[in-house]
């Protein structure tokens, strides 16, 4: 059988337990896929050994327990580098961590492995997490799959976790591991035509994830369809004692979530989220999707959620505040990139060549800004104060839903996918807007979906993105569902490379 | 504690060439938790393992690493507070302080700054008998500790050693209420005596396990009292600070350099630099470390990988019913059950150990006679031998029967400090040795009688002497002991000795 991997998830799984194709199949055909797809640069490190090995695993599993066998068993997936695996290279993107391989594996890895999956190597992202073109890689950028119509230009596949996201839309894998911090699975995602869900925060355990900001990362998946997401999502989740930010509740069944329509339910439309200057094909695809829902027998109201302005400046100094203090341990001392010393050199100097060295532009930039906002004179003014508009942000949110608001329907991005390249001389800032949409539920620690809606001008995917009530993933996927249906599209771009 | 009634003394005043000035000491005591393991990893604390051998992957910050509360060290700090007549915090939470530094790994000490687990307490410092003063307590927080940089192994590298890194300490925080280097002393004695007795802290200062760093100033006669009335630190002159110190001597003699470097300074007509500094113990200074412009910024935040730290009042309640007896009620309850006197009771609660092998001698027994003895012959041999409570050759079983025999008449006070002899370096049951060897004590008037005729008859010289001068009786005394081996009872030999010469 050839194109196994251009299935969904949904549909190996039932190819797998059919006996129509193995794993290895499944796994051999995503492999040759990635050999074949150098120039997307989306897989940094190709793990085939580990892969074949646990597609092996995965057979003899899924002949022993057949239908009993976990939903994830013998699914080849890309992990973002962000993750810990134990012995493969785990580098952020980042050369400071240049060579590291961690004796020990992230829970949200491990738990996939348990549910039978299969690691076909690690995929690129912007360094530390730390952008939203992954142009901030060590590795070099990743190539969105996607071009516009009539245009070779190489386009953004978004970022961070842009190699997930073109990994997945190229079929080079069935599903990958993402992690958000202030949009970074959703925004991809939506420049990808791809599924992106960044789950409550706590729903994953952050164990072994390389930190950008504690109090925002969240892992999630990124895949093709929202059933995908559902399935792969009750994989990854589940509570950790290691992580003591980890919830301590149950994870439902998010794939039986996905039943039951979306009658009676009401959702927002946040009046502070129609921004000046939102471009008309974003503004009609918002409307189009409300429609979807509407004639879903939802209830579609206006919200009011008055503190999102305050957002994006909020983000922009805890994430780097958070950041300044996670990235100190990239030292030199114990792992990663040392830089070499001349004679009479000490200690100051091998921190400072190390990570002038090994960090890239931006995430030094943010390690200045965070370490800027942490100063003494200064925390008052910049990190209390974001903490605060942070708390007002999340009581928006809390007064909406106890208002009745079951989920809140925005647009995913400001634009389609730009050009690699396009940003280089502009100011930080107006690659920061790219996440204008998102911020606010990674700052809420609320769970948000991006989904794929339609096609902008130039045959680029756009995305929509659902944010819902905390550990309400199941509510939201059902919903997500009802706009995948309806857009009626299965966005793939067209094979060039 | 209502047995206990004590007045404070005043400041210790120093004379300078000019005019006269008072101390004014804050102490930060840094005592490290006694767990077997770490405060946020599962990693042993064991002292003087091989270097690196006793390090969790967290310790070593290695990346996606994240701490979880070691839910024993936070009973333990819950404990000190207790023991401290502290207030509990339910609601405390974690802060980052941030710094770079080989030995701390993460780039960050996880400390608690701005909601510390234990707030206010007091610990009374006792400096002579119904004197102390009563320092206060200003908080307590849980924190890690740092690992250790080697700069003497190699000419070109250092080395690194993480296995203390992560252990637990609690900071301890005093108010300014320390008068005099002798109180600083005495302070750190009463802290780790308590800490002891929670068994929170093993107080061994020459591992590193309690550190001092001390806050010294001094201001005129009169200025501390108006800075009790008012809190006005104002009042107060500038402090310095002088780190890590690890020896009650280096505490005395650091408080007592850094006043009169102070004083000097001020006589002058300078400033005294709030700064930190550091004692040199070979030259018996401080030295200036950095200055307060060349202070570090630690960018203090909330720790985000760890959720507040929210305890029950019902924990704690229960961790307060099983609260050990305490070092001052334990001295209250000896004076009282047992009859002693301050000093006595004092020294004998000094420690546990000591305590317990008191008590062991004691009950069912003469209270004052048991403390004579467990502090004049046993402390006073322990001492000459450089020997602990623990390591005693001689039980307090064994020391109880000494007791007992001298009690019941059996034995006179100096065959029983011979038969203590025995049984510290033979030992064996000190009744069957009386027994077996004869020393037992003669009371029996009949034989003493024959004696005394003896050494009358033997000595008619002495006789006559001794009918003039009636003193002479002792050396007939002294003849009857000798010829009895010292096993007569001397108060009846003394009797018939008089009565028979007539006396």
């Amino acid at each position: 059988m050839s194109d196994l991997n251009r299935l969904t998830i949904a549909e190996a799984r039932t190819g797998l337990r059919k006996g129509d194709f193995t794993a290895r199949e499944l796994t051999e055909s995503c492999l040759t896929e990635i050999a074949g797809a150098g120039v997307l640069n989306a897989f940094v490190h190709d793990t085939p050994e580990i892969a074949l090995e646990q597609a092996d695993a995965a057979d003899r599993r899924l002949g022993a327990e057949g239908a009993e066998a976990p939903a994830m068993c013998g699914i080849p997936l890309g992990i973002k580098d962000l993750f810990c695996t134990k012995g493969v290279p785990s580098q952020a993107a980042s050369f400071i961590l240049d060579g590291f391989r961690p004796e020990y594996e992230s829970t949200v890895t491990q738990n996939l492995w348990d549910a039978g999956a299969v690691m076909l190597g690690k995929v690129n992202m912007d360094e530390f997490a730390m952008g939203s073109s992954n142009e901030t890689s060590h590795y070099g950028p990743t190539v969105n799959p996607w071009r516009r119509r009539g245009d070779d230009a190489p386009l953004t596949p978004g970022g961070s976790s842009g190699g997930s996201a073109a990994a997945v839309a190229g079929d080079l894998c069935l599903g990958a591991t993402g992690t958000d911090t202030g949009g970074s699975i959703r925004q991809p995602a939506a420049f990808t035509g791809i599924v992106g869900l960044k789950p409550t925060y706590g729903r994953c355990s952050r164990w072994g994830i390389v930190a950008f900001a504690s109090s925002l990362d969240q892992a999630g998946p990124m895949t093709k369809t929202v059933r995908d997401a559902a399935i792969m999502l009750g994989a990854m989740a589940g509570h950790d004692p290691k992580d003591s930010t980890s919830m301590d509740i149950p994870v439902p069944d998010f794939e039986a979530a996905l039943q039951g329509g979306i009658r009676g339910m009401r959702i927002g439309i946040p009046r502070e989220y129609r921004m000046e200057g939102m471009p008309g094909e974003i503004a009609r695809l918002w409307d189009e999707g409300a429609d979807m829902l509407r004639a879903a027998g939802a209830e579609i109201v206006e919200i009011s959620l008055p503190h999102t302005k305050y957002a994006l400046p909020a983000y922009y100094v805890i994430a780097p505040a958070e950041a300044s203090s996670n990235l100190a341990r990239y030292d030199g001392v114990r792992y990663g990139h040392r830089a070499k010393l001349s004679g009479g050199e000490g200690i100051t100097e091998m921190y400072e060549k190390t990570r002038a060295e090994g960090f890239g532009a931006e995430v030094q930039r943010r390690v200045m800004i965070g370490t800027y906002v942490l100063s003494a004179g200064f925390y008052d003014a910049y990190y209390r104060r974001a903490q605060r508009v942070r708390s007002l942000i999340r009581r928006d949110f809390d007064t909406v839903f106890a208002d009745g608001v079951d989920a809140i329907l925005t647009p995913a991005t400001p634009s389609a996918a730009f050009a690699l390249g396009e940003m280089a001389d502009a100011d930080p800032v107006r690659m920061y807007l790219n996440d204008v949409f998102t911020v606010t539920v990674n700052l809420a620690g609320l769970p948000g979906i991006s989904v794929p809606a339609g096609l902008d001008a130039q045959g680029l995917p756009l995305g929509l993105q659902l944010i819902g009530r905390p550990w309400e993933e199941g509510a939201l996927l059902k919903t997500a569902q009802v706009i995948e249906d309806a857009a009626g599209f299965v966005p793939k771009p067209e094979k060039w490379w | 504690m209502p047995d206990l009634t004590f007045e404070e003394p005043k400041a210790k005043v120093i004379h300078g060439t000019r005019d006269d000035w008072e101390l004014v000491i804050g102490m930060e005591i840094h005592a490290q938790v006694s767990s077997r393991a770490k405060l946020f990893s599962g990693a042993s604390t064991e002292f003087g393992a091989e270097p690196n051998s006793n390090v969790a992957f967290v310790d070593a910050a290695m990346p996606g690493m994240l701490p979880v509360i070691n839910e024993f060290c936070v009973e333990q700090a819950v404990r000190t507070g207790l023991g401290l007549k502290a207030q509990i915090n339910l609601n405390s939470a974690f802060d980052r302080k941030n710094y770079f530094y080989p030995d701390l790994p993460q780039g960050y000490q996880i400390s608690q700054l701005y909601h510390p687990i234990v707030g206010e307490g007091e610990v009374i410092v006792w400096l002579g008998e119904g004197v102390a003063r009563r320092v206060r307590i200003e908080r307590i927080h849980l924190e890690q500790d740092a690992g250790k940089s080697i700069h003497d192994m190699d000419p070109e590298m250092s080395f690194v050693d993480l296995n203390r890194t992560g252990v637990a300490l609690m900071e301890i925080v005093s108010r300014p209420d320390i008068r005099s280097p002798e109180e600083a002393a005495a302070y750190v004695t009463k802290l780790r005596q308590i800490l002891r007795y929670l068994g929170t802290c093993d107080g061994n200062m020459q591992n590193g396990n309690l550190r001092a760093d001390v806050n010294v100033s001094v201001c005129r006669p009169g200025a501390f009292e108006r800075y009790r009335e008012s809190g006005d630190f104002s009042h107060l002159g500038t402090r310095c600070e002088i780190k890590n110190m690890n020896s009650m001597r280096f505490i005395q003699q650091a408080i007592e350099f850094e006043a009169r470097r102070q004083i000097a300074i001020l006589e002058d007509g300078g400033t005294v630099v709030q700064e930190t500094r550091l004692f040199d113990p070979d030259r018996g200074e401080t030295r200036s470390m950095r200055s307060k412009e060349e202070a570090h910024d630690y960018r203090y935040f909330p720790c985000p990988d760890l959720l507040p730290l929210e305890i029950e009042q019902e924990w704690v309640d229960k961790i307060r019913d099983n609260l050990p007896e305490l070092p001052d009620e334990k001295k209250a309850r000896f004076m009282r059950d047992y009859g002693l006197k301050d000093y006595d009771a004092t020294v004998l609660t000094a420690d546990l150990d000591s305590a317990a092998y008191f008590e062991e001698v004691a009950t069912g027994r003469d209270g004052k006679l048991a403390a004579n003895w467990v502090i004049n012959e046993l402390f006073g041999r322990l001492n000459k031998e450089g020997l602990a409570i623990g390591e005693s050759p001689v039980s307090a079983g064994q020391l109880g029967t000494i007791v007992d025999l001298i009690r019941k008449g059996e034995i006179s006070g100096k065959i029983a400090k011979e038969l203590f002899e025995i049984v510290w370096s033979e030992g064996g049951d000190p009744a069957e040795i009386v027994e077996a060897r004869g020393m037992k004590q003669v009371t029996d008037t009949g034989a003493i009688e024959a004696a005394v005729d003896a050494v009358i008859a033997a000595n008619p010289a002495q006789v006559e002497k001794a009918q003039d001068n009636p003193k002479l009786a002792g050396w007939f005394v002294g003849q009857v002991m000798k010829a009895t081996g010292g096993k007569a009872n001397p108060q009846a030999v003394n009797q018939i000795v008089r009565q028979k010469l007539g006396l």
